[in-house]
């Protein structure tokens, strides 16, 4: 991997994520228990194998690191302790490091407002997606 | 026994949860359980930030276990996402020693912050200190007859090394309080399945497709009403899901029906 | 003053290419009393013991120093060649530069370094050896084997069969093991209690072979050739030897509700039973825990039926003490309880079932007679998902599981599927597999059968989560050929759970003083090399005690520990380790302190008379060691407070001269 033109990028995304992608034995058990898999693109498995194959670009550019739920299911279940969604957590986070690349900007809420929402959900959806 | 507690109730139980607080407080005074708000705290986040390269965001959980510390109290915690970001954070800081380094020199506190505090749920509060036998020794009002299901959502378990509340994938602690509070637990599979979370805000139709395979799931064994602990759980389940027959409520409500101080 | 000669091994590249050794043979060469000093290819090679024999005539060497592996592995062949010309065989010394230097250093001039001081360590040794003479012990001419499976089965017939007596010690009241509870075996389908039943037929009529069923190990004591082991026989209330086995008892016992452990929960037993009708030995036992005569003293129906007079409500546990001269350890496996997996869905439906429990379901003697129907509602299932590595193959940080591959779990689950296919054609299998390993003979030809003969759907990918709702078991899984996430509506989910090490085999291997790897498999002298011996002399390997296996493997094994116990048992004497613990009676105060450490209980006190100033006599208690049974350990070395406890070949002065040699730069 250490050939990779995206060397540098695969290393913060496995510095940031704590992922050892090596212990991964495609078993594919994150896959299985995603409850985002249908809105996903790319899905857990994947994001191990093409973080390991260094393809962080298509990684950063697909909607599916917007999917990802934080269920932490796939991190209980992987009998490897490989844990998928540290990986989709730091992909996103290198996205929103980026100047003015916030997927969710303050003038978006009003529109998303409802008089139940609670706060949790902006909160944690800024948390999300914004820096 | 009288028993004294920090307590951090989080942001939404200050506003669009005030029940989920408001019937903890009078249960936690009909059985002798001192829940002390603590000062000055700030919202937790919501979302436990995962990145190894993350402090700022951990900073808020972080003070909010060193005033526990401070006050020489455990800390409890109601919401499943405040408890879930204060308990991860709290164990960043007892086992990764970098994380504790740069949060303890951002910081700056006296005696540097190891992770110390002692972060309980109050679900652990109940059966861990008061005891699900003592508790139902004061309930004045059975809820008999009532079928509930346990809705634990993601964040009450997982991940379990950390959390260490329960058995991830066949958890008992809310089926137990149910029981004790004189109602039927019904046990469904997707209990510990995840109601879309903060998904809802751009992808109300993802969230309704969770909410609604968890309660049909619910419904199908027979639940007639729904308890949680996520205010944002509940968000989903009765707004984005919506299944008729079953009600969905915080499990404090239950609670304090039972103890009569509802 | 001696004449040593130092002999330098590059192993190949081994040592050499890390460890200057001509440098090394340089510096040794003018150590005191180094007479020769050179380096050679290969040491342990014809030649290379041909230069050491030669140097031996040549120099009129006295004491020999070989730098090269670790002992273990050559010292037995340096020794053997010094004794061919003369030399004491306990005057060769190795200085192990090979595994403790050049294997661990990567930097030449440090390894090279330490290479010359382990050598003059060695030679500072060999200036106080002293020629010893190895003595002999007998070897009991009877063999233990513990575990009655099929590995301790064979392991014990073909003993016997050597004409040698053979006790097996099983802790269930029958032999037969995991492979009588299994309905059909791999890769030839031939039906296991067929296969099965008469080898332990064979054992209960082998005049050679005794079986203590219901019994465990106690304890152990003694040494290679010479073990003394105490045998509990557990009360089972039933005289063994009036017991005819018709029967009766077990269907009149009015206490129904035992769960049946033999069919893995799935039907009742009565208090009273013999776990199967095959069972060796063919007698009743009562379950004290369930007898409601044992808990209440109201009932005793047994014994007013039994027309032999068998039932004995009052029965002891029994320690008997036997003799022999190996033992064999065959303590066998579980599969792993998959109740750190519920998400899929174990503890809380009935109908996801292991593959153990799933042979019983299959099984002509099981609680269905060999239809197969699911345990929720006793209806035939039409669609069943089979789930691989349910916890094998686990990160070792990962508490729920095992870190190994189970190894017999491809093929039994490819067994399974085709036998269901076979009988019931309308049935939908589905087989979740990460990969499909199939190591062995026809072995992969059987999968392939599965697959394109019997139309099994093996789907790379594993399965999420299982929901029961209405009857129907919801299945979430991946499909990663296809990247597709299924939902199947299953009937039937069957867990393909890791095997584990039995629970008991832990205290035996203490008892054995054993070793055993972090897994609690029992671990063997050398993995390849000598893969059926403990490294503890004496104990042998048989079955999946050693490690998973499947039922070809664990009867060749079987054999393999068999073959090993025989050629002990062959030995009427067998030389004994000379390097064992003296007392020097001048010196010993009559402690006792060495007795108490020594685990063999080589060691006995005697008051003994000693000639005392101006024609007296002195009674003095003074320590004697019985050389037969020392084993060398030199843990009375260590706790003689006087120093009169020494042991031949590594005596204080000697590894003090060592140290000495080591830490002086």
């Amino acid at each position: 991997m250490s050939h990779n033109k995206n060397a540098a990028a695969v290393e913060q995304i496995l510095r940031s994520s704590g992922v050892d992608v090596r212990k991964c034995m495609r078993c594919g058990k994150c896959t299985a228990t995603c409850p985002a898999f249908d809105e996903m693109e790319y899905h857990p498995h994947q994001f191990v194998y093409m973080v390991e194959k260094g393809q962080i670009d298509k990684l950063t550019a697909s909607p599916s690191i917007w999917r990802c739920l934080s269920c932490f299911a796939c991190m209980e279940r992987c009998p490897r302790q490989v844990e998928p969604a540290k990986l989709i957590e730091a992909v996103r986070l290198s996205v929103i490091r980026e100047k003015g690349a916030n997927h969710l900007k303050p003038e978006d809420i009003p529109a998303m407002l409802d008089e139940d929402l609670p706060q949790q959900a902006i909160a944690s959806a800024f948390r999300k997606y914004s820096k | 026994m009288h028993m004294k507690f920090s307590y951090y109730p989080g942001c939404t139980l200050k506003t669009k949860a005030k029940d989920l607080d408001a019937y903890a407080r009078a249960s936690a005074v009909a059985l002798g359980v001192d829940l002390c708000e603590l000062p000055e705290w700030q919202c937790c986040g919501a979302v436990y930030p995962m990145a190894k390269d993350e402090i700022a965001t951990k900073l808020s959980a972080v003070r909010a276990l060193m005033n526990a510390r401070d006050l020489g109290t455990d800390l409890v915690t109601l919401c499943s996402a405040c408890h879930n970001v204060i308990k991860q954070v709290n164990n960043d800081m007892k086992t990764d020693a970098d994380i504790a380094l740069r949060v303890n020199n951002y910081i700056k506190p006296e005696t540097p912050y190891a992770g110390e505090t002692n972060v309980l749920h109050f679900l652990e509060v109940l059966r861990d200190r008061v005891g699900f036998d003592e508790l139902k020794k004061k309930v004045v009002n059975p809820l008999t007859g009532r079928k509930i299901g346990a809705y634990y959502g993601c964040l009450l378990l997982r991940p379990s090394k950390v959390m260490a509340m329960d058995d991830p994938e066949n958890p008992t602690i809310i089926e137990d309080f149910i029981r004790a509070i004189g109602a039927e637990p019904v046990v469904y599979g997707m209990r510990n399945e995840c109601c879309g979370g903060y998904v809802t805000l751009e992808n109300k139709d993802e969230a309704k497709k969770r909410s609604n395979i968890v309660l049909e799931s619910a419904k199908v064994k027979g639940a007639d009403t729904v308890v949680t602990a996520c205010p944002l759980c509940l968000y989903n389940l009765k707004k984005n899901g919506g299944c008729e027959g079953v009600d969905v409520v915080y499990f404090t409500e239950l609670l304090a029906e039972a103890l009569g101080v509802k | 003053m001696q004449r040593i000669g130092v002999f330098i091994c590059h192993c190949g590249t081994n040592i050499a290419a890390t460890v200057d050794v001509k440098a090394v043979a340089e510096a040794l060469s003018h150590e005191p009393g180094v007479v020769f000093s050179t380096d050679y290819q290969y040491m342990c090679s014809e030649s290379g013991q041909t230069l050491m024999r030669e140097a031996i005539r040549e120099h009129k060497l006295t004491g020999v120093v070989v730098c090269s592996c670790s002992p273990r592995m050559h010292e037995a062949t340096f020794r053997k060649a010094a004794e061919k010309e003369g030399l004491n065989p306990y005057m060769v010394e190795i200085a192990n530069i090979r595994e403790q230097v050049s294997w661990i250093h990567k930097d030449m001039a440090e390894a090279t370094e330490k290479a010359v001081i382990l050598g003059r360590a060695a030679i500072a040794k060999v200036h106080l050896n002293k020629p010893l003479k190895a003595g002999e012990s007998p070897v009991t001419k009877r063999a233990l084997v513990i575990g009655g499976g099929i590995a301790g089965i064979q392991t014990a017939l073909d003993i016997a069969e050597a004409g040698f007596e053979v006790d097996i010690v099983e802790k269930q009241p029958t032999i037969g093991g995991k492979m009588a509870q299994i309905d059909k075996t791999f890769p030839t389908l031939d039906c296991a209690a067929c296969i099965l039943t008469p080898k332990m037929v064979d054992v209960a009529q082998n005049e050679k072979i005794k079986i203590f069923s219901y019994s465990e190990v106690e304890s152990v004591k003694g040494f290679v050739g010479n073990f003394k082991v105490e045998i509990r026989k557990k009360a089972r209330y039933v005289d063994e030897d009036k017991c005819t086995g018709c029967g009766l008892c077990t269907e009149k016992c009015p206490q129904k509700k035992v769960p049946n452990e033999f069919n893995m929960g799935f039907d009742t037993r009565r208090a009273v039973y013999i776990p199967f009708a095959q069972a060796v030995p063919k007698v009743a036992t009562i379950d004290a825990n369930n007898c409601t005569m044992m808990k209440t003293g109201k009932c005793g129906l047994c014994a007013k039926l039994c027309t032999a007079g068998a039932i004995d409500y009052k029965q002891q546990d029994q320690i008997v003490e036997r003799e022999y001269g190996a033992i064999v350890a065959a303590t066998g496996f579980n599969p792993l309880k998959p109740d750190k997996f519920n998400e899929l869905g174990y503890s809380t439906c009935q109908d996801v079932v292991t593959s153990l429990e799933l042979e019983r379901l299959m099984n002509a003697a099981g609680p269905t007679a060999g239809t197969l129907l699911r345990p929720s509602d006793k209806t035939h299932p039409h669609t069943i998902v089979f789930v691989q590595c349910v916890g094998s193959r686990c990160d070792v940080e990962n508490e729920r599981g095992k870190s190994y591959c189970s190894k017999i779990c491809c093929m039994y689950t490819a067994k399974h599927a085709m036998l269901i296919r076979e009988k019931y054609p309308d049935t939908d299998v589905y087989v979740f597999y990460i990969d499909v390993r199939t190591p062995g003979k026809n072995f992969d030809e059987f999968y392939r059968r599965a697959v394109e003969q019997y139309g099994v759907h093996y789907i790379k990918g594993q399965v999420g989560k299982v929901v029961e709702e209405n009857g129907t078991l919801k299945v979430q899984a991946s499909d990663l050929l296809s990247g597709e996430q299924l939902h199947i509506d299953a009937d039937l989910v069957v867990l393909a759970t890791a095997v584990e090490p039995d629970k008991s085999a832990r205290s035996i291997a203490t008892m054995l003083t054993a070793s055993m790897d972090t897994n609690d498999f029992f671990t063997e002298a050398h993995a390849k090399l000598r893969p059926v011996e403990s490294p503890t002399a004496g104990i042998f390997l048989s079955g999946v005690c050693q490690g998973p296996k499947d039922i070809p493997e664990t009867v060749s094994q079987a054999s393999a520990a068999a073959a090993k116990v025989i050629g002990l048992l062959a030995k009427d004497k067998l030389t004994c380790n000379p390097c064992v613990a003296n007392s020097n009676e001048m010196l010993c105060n009559g402690c006792s302190s060495c007795e108490k450490v020594c685990p063999y209980g080589a060691i006995t006190y005697s008051d003994k008379e000693f000639r005392g100033p101006n024609r007296t006599t002195l009674i003095r208690r003074v320590a004697t060691v019985n050389e037969a049974v020392c084993q060398g350990c030199g843990a009375c070395t260590v706790a003689c407070p006087s120093g009169a406890m020494d042991l031949k070949g590594f005596s204080n002065r000697q590894i003090m001269a060592e140290v000495d040699a080591i830490c002086k730069m």
